[in-house]
């Protein structure tokens, strides 16, 4: 039968692996977000190499698994960063790691971001310029702040899917919450009730988070 | 931590049999496209009767299926593969839990298990798509079937469905290539698919970014070429005059 009693004690171990998890994304979001804009600006641009440049970074990290690029990137990163900087310099799982999210993620957030910004009408780019803003004074202040406000509930719909999908980074041996959850239930042999007990945690706080957001995109649409 | 770099790798011997390393990859691309076309029967079925579930005028069939629907897409795939993998089988009666564990070779099990858990997991996505399409079509539409006597499993079989499957044909495709993505979970149970295959090989020769540029290559072909299937797919069936194709 289940028996749920060994999970209490476990609980420091497991929130830390929470953190991981929760460090993870959120570090993953926000450079994530920050590559994915400079993509789409760059997917917007008149420029048709820097848009085409863009446009085959987001086609080639969508059509690969994330799985691929987490153990690639924690195989690889090492060798890059000795071509780089001529010397050995030691790089965890989660530096990898990261990398690895925030230039997946980026594709995704990419596609928003770029979907946000066209939802602007010309009109606002027009009177921008015809105030004298320059491009970049016109995206700053004038573009993007609305085009963010628009796709707000995206972004975050987004940031739920990669909460779920740093449970990955076993692969490489991370000890996020999934990964700390079968370790502790391994070594009391109550395996099965630390995954129930994973999947419910990642259950409530995905669900929560969602009606969360679906309760923001219902006051954002007026 | 020197890097040989040698494109040839892939025709070397990889020390086991007579095989070669692309021979891995061959077998890893059979194993990826096994499990992905297995799991997306599983899911196209089942994604289907449950988005019509979720537009049924019963509160309890369309409760249920938005229940499944929040359950399988707010826990992470890998749990969600371990659960069918480590817990399901010991939940089983005993002689199946025999059968399952002792009977079946390990791959077999595995292979059981992945499918399963990717034909389920997707099942909420195609669900959501299906009732997504079934909505967008006008309201006369079922108004006007039943009107002309059709009960309702008839009103969705020859009325909603045919229209709803030609609207999602593009959401749908995603839903699909994301099933050949996901299928690299697999690998993390000791199913030798693609990625798992690449690993080794990687390992196995130390031209690991020979290795995993071969595999990034391979699925973003098998990508293009299933993109382009579901846009013939999507022309041939497509009835004039009823909704534009191609989109752009």
């Amino acid at each position: 039968m289940m028996d749920f009693s060994g999970i209490i004690p476990s609980l420091p171990g497991l929130w830390n692996g929470m953190l991981m998890t929760l460090q993870l994304m959120v570090l993953g979001v926000i450079g994530g977000i920050v590559l994915g804009t400079i993509l789409a600006l760059c997917r917007l641009s008149s420029n048709k190499l820097l848009s085409n440049l863009a446009g085959a970074y987001v086609n080639y990290f969508r059509s690969i698994p994330l799985l691929l690029v987490i153990t690639w990137f924690y195989l690889a990163v090492p060798f890059i960063l000795r071509w780089i900087t001529g010397e050995d310099t030691p790089v965890g799982a989660f530096t990898s790691c990261l990398i690895a999210f925030m230039m997946f993620e980026a594709a995704y957030f990419c596609e928003i971001v770029r979907a946000g910004v066209q939802s602007i009408s010309k009109g606002q780019m027009g009177a921008a310029q015809a105030l004298g803003m320059n491009y970049g004074q016109t995206m700053r202040l004038i573009i993007l702040p609305q085009a963010f406000r628009k796709m707000t509930p995206l972004l975050l719909q987004q940031s739920i899917i990669l909460f779920q999908d740093t449970s990955l980074v076993y692969a490489v041996g991370l000890v996020d919450f999934l990964n700390s959850a079968r370790a502790s239930g391994d070594i009391i042999g109550r395996s099965n009730e630390f995954l129930v007990f994973a999947g419910f945690v990642y259950f409530v706080i995905s669900f929560s988070a969602s009606f969360l957001v679906k309760r923001l995109q219902k006051r954002l649409t007026v | 931590m020197n890097y040989n770099w040698d494109w040839g790798v892939f025709f070397k011997s990889t020390g086991i049999g007579s095989e070669i390393y692309l021979d891995w990859f061959v077998t890893g691309l059979g194993w990826t496209i096994a499990i992905a076309v297995c799991a997306w029967i599983i899911a196209l079925l089942l994604g289907s009767i449950l988005g019509v579930m979720r537009t049924v005028p019963n509160r309890w069939v369309s409760g249920f299926a938005t229940a499944y629907v929040e359950l399988f897409r707010n826990v992470p795939l890998l749990v969600q593969l371990f659960i069918w993998y480590f817990l399901v089988p010991d939940l089983l009666p005993e002689n199946l839990q025999e059968w399952y564990k002792q009977d079946l070779n390990p791959t077999t099990s595995a292979l059981i298990s992945v499918v399963v858990c990717l034909g389920l997991f997707t099942a909420a996505r195609v669900c959501e798509q299906v009732r997504t399409g079934i909505q967008a079509l006008p309201r006369g539409q079922e108004a006007a079937a039943r009107a002309m006597g059709f009960r309702l499993p008839q009103v969705y079989w020859n009325v909603l469905l045919p229209q709803a499957y030609r609207i999602i044909i593009p959401p749908l495709t995603s839903e699909f290539l994301n099933v050949f993505k996901n299928s690299s979970v697999a690998s993390l149970i000791g199913l030798m698919e693609l990625l798992a295959q690449t690993k080794q090989t990687a390992e196995f020769s130390a031209n690991l970014f020979e290795a995993f540029t071969l595999a990034t290559l391979i699925y973003f072909t098998l990508n293009m070429s299933l993109m382009l299937l579901m846009r013939m797919v999507e022309k041939k069936v497509s009835v004039p005059g009823l909704i534009s194709v191609g989109g752009k």
